[in-house]
């Protein structure tokens, strides 16, 4: 071992857009202190250019891929893809939230600075090649996401949302923990390159009852994050509970990053010994996609709505998971990211509609919405219709992709519950699009201003997406193809 | 020797944990943390994890037990009220207890031989020197990165507990 160690150029540069957003977090929480009230107001912008330019060294850093501070992180095409879709998605949040928080009377650089904080974290969670460094990632993101729920602390719902989060994220994270420890115990080794070496060397092949325990404890944290069945409890709660725009961020994405640490997880460390976890997904991904529609049916309030939604999405995500090929992994890259587009959406018209203090967010609300503002209900439209999976929609082409690739590898029970699913998923989305264009706005509402420059720009940006994903897939599917080249 | 004092303060260790769940009042119930901890700093050390063993007890047995008696006290809080328990609860979870700690000491009997347990005295790399060594060339960046998660602690903690907006 030596006894000193510098990194060299190469791996600053491919650890670039980290540095940049913390420098840019640690900055903005200075100038929060010492700017007067009116030039607070280019806080959001800073932390909005500062995500954009993070993006464009992301992408100037995968021209030259590798690892980078001795293999703790692996910066490829499949890091890169989801560096710049947590970016794009911590862009979109701060577009939703700075009318929200004016509104809300608590604008504050620490929003910004924890969003960033954040993003770092997922981007962390995208690159690592190294057990420690998922979980610090895991952590990092996670914990700032803890206190973005509870950012409106005199709102009740913002507290329980806040505590509930905390509460059974730390739990979760302790058995991903203790997983690690299990790998590192049966293995000698948390590198995800070393675990699959030592999985693949017939030699001194491990334990297989040992392997699976440690695995089986990582999956469950690793399951907790993308809120599936069964630790699926704390999702509906939180994101009714939280700020719209930080429900928005926390349902992409983290999400997101989870399934990248997941993917790389399985897919790659642990894909030796899949016939050990592909079973157990098989059965999550059923019932989580199972669970998240048929409890969706039930609800009157949007945000619980979609926080099941969200549930069932990853059910579908799971589909695509329990295929364990390239096409799976694939299909789960180009889901993420249209998934992405239509929840960020759908989140911001839900933030526009609540208003101050989050007084409208029942589905009757909701009415009469296609004659208040024609434009809003109809973007708001477009994204109800592709998370139902509508042709000409990203949701449509997401799920083709996955029910594919389940079907390439021969998953057929697994294509056809579902199916079954989506068509149930049809009905709740439909109820809402029919609320807003059948039913008469009650009587004696109060008018509903114009959406904000923020708000509007996010629409706009989530909308395009959702439609371009649905009309040219191939433009993103090409990239994740590409990102999916370590699966072999 | 060894296996002398690694029974011994392994007993004491899962007396502590027992005490701990067992005891109503908190204050007893953080006393006997302070048993667990101390006794499984000594595990450390027969294990040759010297640096980590004084790090349990500076970290855990000082400083985060003083905040823990520091919270109860400024709490203020009484022995716990016990809620009436259900019989059928006892008679269950006692049994379930018993055969998952059964079953989990046979699978570890049977799956490691006795060959590959561990020997104590065989670990050498738990000196501070290589302990630091790794985490500053090795490890650097998830060393440096954790700084972040503390500074996302100290901002999360101002955010959420400061008085005026």
């Amino acid at each position: 071992m030596p006894g000193n160690y510098m990194p060299s150029a190469a791996e600053l540069f491919r650890f670039s857009p980290e540095l940049l957003l913390t420098a840019a977090g640690t900055l903005l929480m200075i100038f929060e202190a010492i700017t007067s009230p009116k030039q607070k107001r280019s806080l959001p912008v800073f932390a909005f250019l500062s995500l954009l330019a993070a993006l464009a060294l992301a992408v100037a850093a995968s021209s030259d891929p590798g690892p980078a501070f001795n293999r703790m992180l692996q910066v490829d095409g499949f890091a890169t893809f989801f560096r710049v879709l947590v970016m794009a998605i911590g862009a979109v949040t701060i577009l939703i939230s700075t009318n929200y928080l004016k509104q809300a009377e608590h604008e504050g650089g620490e929003f910004y600075s924890l969003v960033l904080f954040s993003v770092v974290g997922q981007c962390l969670m995208a690159t690592a090649n190294e057990l420690i460094m998922i979980f610090i990632g895991i952590e990092v993101s996670s914990i700032a996401t803890y206190v973005l729920a509870g950012y409106l602390r005199d709102d009740k719902r913002n507290n329980e949302a806040a505590l509930k989060y905390f509460l059974l994220g730390s739990f979760a994270t302790a058995f991903l923990l203790y997983g690690v420890a299990w790998i590192y115990g049966t293995t000698g080794t948390t590198n995800l390159s070393g675990v699959r070496g030592v999985l693949l060397d017939p030699q001194n092949a491990p334990n297989a009852i040992l392997i699976s325990v440690a695995l089986g404890l990582v999956l469950v944290g690793l399951l907790f994050k993308v809120s599936a069945v069964p630790f699926q409890s704390w999702a509906p709660d939180v994101y009714q509970g939280a700020p719209a725009p930080v429900t928005a961020f926390m349902a992409t994405g983290p999400k997101a990053a989870a399934f990248a640490a997941f993917l790389r997880i399985t897919m790659w460390a642990f894909e030796p010994v899949k016939n050990h976890w592909i079973p157990v997904l098989w059965f999550t991904a059923i019932a989580t996609m199972i669970v998240g529609n048929f409890a969706a049916l039930r609800q009157s309030n949007v945000k619980r709505l979609l926080a099941y939604s969200s549930i069932a999405h990853a059910g579908y995500v799971l589909v695509a998971l329990t295929a364990a090929s390239k096409t799976g992994t694939e299909a789960a890259m180009f889901y993420m990211v249209s998934y992405a587009a239509m929840n960020l959406g759908a989140f911001a018209v839900i933030a526009h509609v609540a208003r101050k203090g989050e007084r409208r967010v029942e589905i009757d609300d909701f009415a009469g919405l296609g004659n208040r503002q024609p434009l809003t209900a109809a973007i708001f439209t477009v994204f109800l219709l592709s998370l139902i999976g509508v042709p000409l929609t990203g949701g449509f082409f997401a799920k083709f992709y996955v029910f594919k690739a389940a079907l390439d590898s021969q998953l057929i029970a697994l294509t056809i519950v579902g199916l079954l699913n989506s068509a149930v998923a049809a009905f709740y989305y439909l109820r809402l699009i029919v609320i807003m264009y059948m039913q008469p706005a009650p009587e004696g509402v109060d008018t509903l201003p114009e959406p904000s420059l923020g708000i509007r720009t996010a629409l706009v940006a989530c909308s395009l997406a959702t439609v371009v994903l649905g009309v040219f897939p191939s433009l993103v599917l090409d990239i994740a193809g590409r990102g999916a080249s370590f699966i072999r | 020797m060894e296996g002398l004092l690694f029974l011994t303060f392994a007993t004491i260790a899962v007396l502590c944990a027992l005490n701990l769940v067992l005891q109503t009042h908190p204050i007893s119930s953080a006393l006997s943390l302070i048993g667990v901890l101390g006794s499984i700093a000594v595990l450390y050390l027969l294990l040759g994890g010297e640096f980590i063993a004084a790090v349990q007890l500076i970290v855990y047995a000082g400083a985060i037990m003083v905040l823990f008696v520091f919270v109860i006290m400024l709490l203020n809080t009484g022995a716990e009220k016990q809620p009436t328990r259900k019989i059928v609860v006892t008679w269950i979870s006692l049994p379930l207890l018993f055969t998952f700690i059964a079953l989990a000491a046979m699978l570890i009997a049977q799956q490691v031989p006795k060959t590959e347990v561990v020997t104590f005295g065989g670990f050498s790399g738990g000196t501070t020197l290589s302990v630091g060594r790794s985490l500053f060339t090795q490890y650097l960046l998830p060393f440096e990165v954790t700084s972040i998660l503390i500074l996302i602690a100290i901002l999360g903690a101002v955010v959420l507990a400061r008085k005026e907006i």
